[in-house]
């Protein structure tokens, strides 16, 4: 029996949203829904900053419903679960990511692939069955359907395992849908950023050599460093990118702006397999020649389904990946969006929700 | 001081050549190769005409050499073979197709795909590995090693054989490599030519459902009535298109014109694939979010290695995928060339060599 939108109760929460395309983020009051059967409700503790939420702040990709309140990388307590809520109770670590609804019943539901529903309903900036618009992260609190729910595995730091909600899975679901988990090939990572830095993590977890491919010369000595990838190569060098040509197996690349891919697709072996995860708002340029004298392909992957989530989590907990975060107080944020769209961020900004936000 | 084509290699050759970028063929005397101990030589009997010829003959691509003598759609009967060649005999019916060497020890090569072999020699128009231009099949003899010769099976006629060597082996490998080869499924295919018409005789004998995507709206007809195809979408109809979206498992577009992708990812199911075989010139516009919202793909290939062509030659023979041919006098290839350029032929010329090349000496 489902409730109209007069029938079904709403109660408050407090968040941080934007009202228009400057993307400038302020407190904001509205409600959501109470808790019903399916639910769950979390006190939210932290939420990851993801480059996605600029993009909607500002309207780069032209379809942001203001006011938005965005944060899909949502991490805190349980502190309600509904009668039928089976798999959670009060007082666990969860999570929300990139969507809280789906059809529950096409083909993609069916096979696990919530992500790919047609019918998909986003964190944020999305509308629920009822009309309502969704509202993220950046927020007090979130009521979920049960199914949209991920637990966290008690060795995971909440406020450093919050960015794989978006960040972690997508680049794990692209790397297991395209076959670039086996061990000792050749994976590059284009960009280093949000991403690009999870992606050397789990592709070390994997057993792959990394080469991190940037056009900053001065994220080597942290690409080599800090997150031990096994090399780096400067895209912005015509000779290095020369040298490079036909040498590696895989690419993921992560970058968020418009890019040729013609010096991507170069640095692929024959069979060579570049997975785009990134979201520029222009087309990207495909160079066809070298896809067909030398096999490769171009595909594209957006986060991953419910249940490949948590094996993502599952997986980071076991291999110790977390990402490397800067946290910040709710009050911050503005400045941090800043400073995310120069990249001046190592490597994903958290918002200490529970600390720092308050009316 | 070069010697002479005819003074080049102690076999006499006779065939057809473009000799500029008119493109215009005559008659042209050769030589070619003794045969080698892991060579076949064979008499041609018929060869061909691909696309691809026409690039060539008009260096539309800025590679060719003159004179060339075209055709990797060559079939015909063994007349010699060296002493150790192990598969064939005299009497053999056998094909040549897009090339006649390959470095043999590259991980390309080592896995089967020698036509992705950074050292691959093509059939014709391309530096062999003593120096000499190789000479295509528009010519009375062929020699090649034993490795790049298929058999062509008994019940296969050789005339329709001849496009399955280039046309066939080029549908038929991403068929295979990108899995749209289960019964089943839904694949388009984008262009109704040589390519594409042969594309649709293998898509329907692995079991698919198919559809055609063109922009000849008079070519549907033929297409529903004769090729069996289940439907036909004219892609300048924008409604028709948009009908048919999220409908095809996989598509494979055979055309080599720029056109746009976004109509083509549009019609994908999620995880759909969409498959170039065509190489337009320039850069296609890539819009990120379809790719990324129903994780599609986008992937090239190019004919196909060795041991496939001859899997896929068995597949056409067993199934009965015959493409559909003119069969032309070699002293029309002429006309041929600008019908092929009007893309008026359905769908592949070949050239009758054995019966209609005449050799001048």
């Amino acid at each position: 029996m489902s409730t109209t939108v007069e029938e079904q109760k709403q109660q408050k929460a407090f968040g941080w949203a934007a009202t228009d395309q400057s993307g400038t983020l302020s407190p904001f009051n509205f409600s959501r829904r109470e808790n019903g059967d399916e639910d769950v409700t979390l006190k939210i503790l932290y939420c990851g900053v993801c480059h996605s939420d600029l993009h909607v702040l500002k309207n780069e990709w032209g379809f942001t419903s203001y006011p938005v309140v965005p944060g899909h990388e949502i991490v805190g307590v349980a502190t309600k679960v509904g009668k039928n809520v089976t798999n959670f109770k009060v007082g666990d670590r969860v999570g929300v990511g990139v969507l809280v609804g789906s059809c529950k019943t096409c083909e993609c539901c069916q096979q696990d692939l919530e992500n790919y529903c047609p019918q998909i309903i986003f964190t944020f900036n999305s509308y629920n069955p009822d009309g309502t618009k969704t509202y993220g992260g950046y927020s007090d609190m979130i009521v979920v359907d049960q199914r949209y729910v991920l637990r966290f595995p008690d060795n995971l730091p909440l406020d450093a395992g919050a960015p794989l909600l978006c960040a972690g899975i997508t680049v794990y679901s692209s790397m297991k849908y395209y076959g670039m988990t086996e061990a000792g090939k050749h994976l590059g990572v284009a960009g280093l950023g949000g991403l690009g830095h999870v992606a050397v993590k789990i592709a070390k977890a994997f057993g792959l050599k990394v080469t991190v491919i940037s056009s900053s010369p001065d994220k080597e000595s942290e690409a080599i460093n800090r997150l031990e990838a096994d090399s780096f190569l400067l895209s912005s060098d015509p000779a290095k990118m020369k040298s490079a040509i036909g040498s590696m197996d895989y690419i993921i690349d992560t970058v968020s702006a418009a890019h040729p891919l013609l010096p991507l697709l170069s640095v692929l072996k024959v069979n060579g397999k570049l997975v785009t995860v990134g979201l520029p708002n222009k087309p990207l340029e495909l160079p066809v020649f070298p896809l067909v004298f030398g096999r490769k392909l171009v595909g594209g992957s957006d986060v991953g389904g419910m249940k490949e989530t948590q094996e993502m989590l599952d997986f980071c907990a076991k291999h110790n990946i977390a990402a490397d975060i800067e946290l910040i107080r709710m009050d911050e944020i503005n400045t941090a969006m800043e400073r995310l769209a120069k990249s001046d961020v190592r490597y994903r900004f958290v918002i200490d929700v529970g600390n720092s936000l308050s009316q | 001081m070069t010697r002479l084509p005819e003074e080049e290699h102690p076999n006499k050759a006779f065939g057809w050549a473009a000799r500029d970028s008119s493109g215009v063929l005559s008659p042209f005397n050769f030589s070619r190769r003794a045969t080698g101990e892991k060579d076949v030589a064979f008499k041609v009997l018929y060869c061909g005409i691909c696309h691809s010829d026409l690039h060539m003959v008009k260096n539309e691509w800025g590679s060719s050499v003159y004179p060339l003598v075209p055709g990797h759609e060559v079939v015909g009967e063994v007349t010699e073979v060296g002493n150790k060649v192990q598969n064939f005999k005299v009497g053999d019916r056998v094909g040549v197709g897009c090339m006649v060497g390959s470095c043999r020890s590259c991980d390309s090569c080592k896995d089967n795909l020698e036509n992705y072999c950074p050292k691959m020699v093509l059939t014709y128009g391309a530096k062999n590995y003593d120096g000499t231009i190789t000479y295509g099949g528009y010519s009375d003899t062929m020699v090649a090693d034993e490795h790049f010769i298929v058999r062509i099976p008994d019940n296969l006629p050789l005339d329709a054989a001849a496009p399955l060597l280039c046309a066939g082996i080029t549908v038929y490998s991403p068929l295979r490599y990108y899995g749209l080869d289960k019964p089943g499924l839904h694949i388009g295919v984008v262009g109704l030519g040589g390519l594409g018409h042969v594309a649709v005789k293998f898509a329907k004998a692995m079991g698919s459902k198919v559809t055609v995507i063109s922009t000849s709206p008079n070519k549907k007809k033929e297409a529903l009535e004769n090729l069996g195809v289940d439907s036909f979408l004219v892609s300048r109809d924008q409604d028709q298109l948009q009908a048919a979206n999220g409908t095809l498992d996989g598509i494979i577009d055979t055309v080599s014109a720029q056109h746009p992708v976004l109509p083509l990812l549009g019609l994908l199911k999620s995880h759909g694939k969409l498959v170039l075989v065509g190489a337009p010139e320039k850069p296609l516009e890539l819009p990120a979010f379809p790719l990324l919202q129903g994780r599609k793909l986008v992937g090239g290939s190019m004919i196909g290695g060795m041991k496939e062509t001859q899997e896929m030659i068995d597949f056409a023979a067993k199934h009965d995928v015959k493409p559909d041919i003119e069969v032309i006098a070699m002293d029309y290839v002429n006309t041929a060339m600008e019908r092929l350029v009007k893309a008026d032929v359905k769908y592949r010329f070949v050239i009758d060599i054995g019966k209609t090349l005449k050799t001048t000496w």
